[in-house]
């Protein structure tokens, strides 16, 4: 009979062959919805720059939804279906519980996201992500995303289940890992998620059968941010996780404080999903105290949770750094630091990205008094695609580049191009989620195809800078995909013709025939030990630097529009 | 029931902090992880909504 493990000759892990089967289904189809996205991405950048305005429209419109609804659901989502299986299964030695059940998810979720792919693309349902009512979209397009979410719940399901085999088995020693513990954070997170899309999208689909005669505006936006806003949390503690686990991947760090660690990922379940309520800050029928509370007194527990994760991240690679003999100054530990492996530099990228434009922009947002200046308008894309682009895709990204040669067993191809680019893909989104912010802030429109407004009756001008804006922001969109590209090119030909990593082992055997152990920091417990990360702390005076002076601007900048003396 | 005939903790239960139990228990936090922004978010925003008087 075969085993149905093997034994990773590079990391030591026992790998369950019926979970990595699903991981590399689930990972694979996802980087596929992710060129499929990236290049609706590229469309929507062609068409906001003035001078070039690509399409129709029509034609934009039904791009944008596509876009939003495959970036933002779709590529991650199936991104998160892997790091979830990995990171019951594998960091926990143990088989993944269900597999019928992952597998019936994973066709759930592709017959669900090509159904509402198809209806978009057939042109009836430009309705963007958002869907608001009252417009209407095809019956099929939320029939889809309904039967997209049924799939990832069953997956959401397949890894508590797999927790509950590794408790029962007692395949691990004390609590779960942390990076489990931070999966475990985006499937909690992914549970209210789905169940609040279930909640507002299933009369939704009725209304639009005709079964039901009218649904509340307002109702449906509040419920239906519980799954759209929350949907980018899941990412949120998925990224987090990836990046505690690349740390120790390859400096074997060991967070500052595993118990803090530990702490902040509870804020994230008890608080995060909250940020939903930031779109709904100028609602009028919404008390201030329900703003209010939920944008700032609760949520500002998990923002703390982020500037932990900020802080620890870093903090952890220094202590491992030093302890290697990186003792020099304060920023030998990161100038000496791998940045021509793209696991790194892509980790790294993503973590500064996130916190700085992802980040301060969105502690800025979910002000009531501030989110005035913004609100709406293309501050907001900028917003989430520091977060969403910048900072998880990049952090998938750069754990994709260690997935291929232990998971998949290839070798990279074209290491080249890998090395260069998380630089590309980091300028490119770097700079157009600036290019977007810095449209917004001049009060450019969140999503209209045309800021000249050529054939409204009310004529407006946009100043010209914000014109200069949006035509930077095609720029750097044609930059950041070419990034995309270039990933998935690598990540795509080494699939396909990469050197089989087993067969280049067995043709040269190396010296020692035990496997490496596996990095003890990802798979077990424990802080660094030690406080003295000078450079990590020089790093974080300077962010909280930026915040303060960032928020100063934006409320110096109110003070100006709304001029009441 | 007597205190003395209540089943004592196991030494190795009574080490555990109370922290370490919360964040031990999975399910919890699944409860409360959703459980939370339900009231929090959606339940109280819901109430706001209509408790809104209709025009007329």
């Amino acid at each position: 009979m075969t085993s149905p493990y093997r034994v990773c000759p590079d990391t030591g892990f026992k790998v369950d062959l019926a979970g990595e089967k699903l991981i590399k289904w689930n990972a694979v189809t996802a980087v596929v919805f992710l060129a499929i996205g990236g290049l609706l991405g590229l469309l929507v950048a062609l068409t906001r720059w003035p001078e070039i305005h690509l399409l129709n429209a029509d034609d934009f419109y039904m791009v944008l939804t596509a876009h939003g609804f495959v970036i933002l659901l779709v590529w991650l989502i199936f991104f998160e279906m892997a790091l979830l299986y990995f990171a019951s299964s594998i960091l926990l030695n143990v088989r993944l519980a269900l597999p019928k059940l992952a597998w019936l998810g994973y066709w759930l979720m592709l017959v669900g996201c090509l159904i509402t792919v198809v209806v978009v693309l057939q042109g009836n349902s430009n309705v963007m992500f958002t869907s608001y009512v009252p417009m209407m979209a095809d019956p099929g397009f939320y029939l889809g995303i309904i039967i997209f979410a049924v799939g990832a719940l069953c997956g959401c399901a397949v890894f508590f289940a797999t927790l509950v085999v590794a408790k029962q088995e007692k395949t691990y020693e004390g609590s779960i890992p942390l990076v489990t513990f931070g999966a475990m954070t985006a499937a909690i997170i992914a549970v209210f998620t789905i169940a609040s899309g279930a909640v507002i999208l299933i009369p939704t689909l009725l209304w639009s059968l005709g079964f039901i005669a009218y649904i509340d505006p307002l109702m449906y936006k509040v419920i239906w941010w519980a799954m759209g806003h929350s949907s980018q949390q899941i990412n949120v503690a998925a990224h987090i996780a990836v990046w505690y686990a690349i740390a120790a991947i390859l400096f074997n760090a060991k967070p500052l404080s595993e118990k803090v660690s530990r702490f902040a990922f509870l804020m994230y379940i008890l608080f995060l999903q909250l940020a939903s309520a930031h779109h709904l800050l100028v609602e009028p029928a919404l008390s201030s105290e329900w703003k209010i509370v939920n944008t700032s007194y609760l949520l500002y527990l998990a923002v703390m949770a982020s500037m932990i994760h900020g802080l620890t991240v870093p903090g952890a690679i220094e202590a491992a750094q030093r302890k290697l003999g990186y003792t020099n100054g304060m920023f030998e530990w990161i100038r000496k630091a791998p940045w021509s492996n793209p696991v790194f530099s892509g980790m790294f990228i993503s973590l500064v990205l996130f916190g700085v434009l992802g980040g301060i922009t969105g502690v800025i947002m979910g002000q009531e008094q501030i989110n005035i200046i913004v609100h709406n308008t293309l501050y907001v894309p900028g917003h989430f695609h520091g977060t969403v682009a910048a900072g998880t895709t990049l952090a998938f990204m750069a754990i994709t580049y260690w997935l291929v040669p232990v998971l998949f067993r290839r070798e990279l191809i074209l290491p080249g191009w890998a090395k260069w680019q998380p630089y590309l893909f980091g300028l490119g989104v770097a700079g157009l989620s600036l290019a977007m912010m810095g449209a917004g802030t001049l009060g450019v429109s969140r999503r209209h195809w045309d800021i000249t407004f050529a054939d409204a009756a009310i004529k407006f001008d946009h100043p010209a800078l914000a014109h200069l804006m949006m035509g930077i922001n095609g720029v750097f969109g044609v930059i950041a995909t070419i990034g995309g590209i270039m990933f998935v090119v690598v990540i795509v030909g080494s699939l396909l013709w990469g050197e089989n990593r087993d067969e280049v082992s067995a043709a040269a055997p190396a010296p020692e025939a035990a496997p490496t152990p596996a990095p003890s920091a990802m798979s077990g417990h424990g802080s660094a030990g030690t406080m003295e990360v000078p450079g990590t702390f020089t790093f974080a005076l300077i962010f909280l630097a930026v915040f303060v002076l960032y928020f100063f601007v934006n409320w110096k900048f109110l003070a100006s529009t709304w001029g009441l003396s | 029931m007597n205190p003395q005939d209540q089943p004592a903790p196991s030494a190795e239960e009574g080490d555990i902090p109370f922290m370490q139990r919360l964040l031990d228990n999975h399910f919890l936090l699944l409860f409360l992880g959703v459980a939370i922004p339900t009231v929090v978010y959606i339940i109280w925003g819901i109430i706001e909504i209509t408790a809104v008087p209709l025009a007329k």
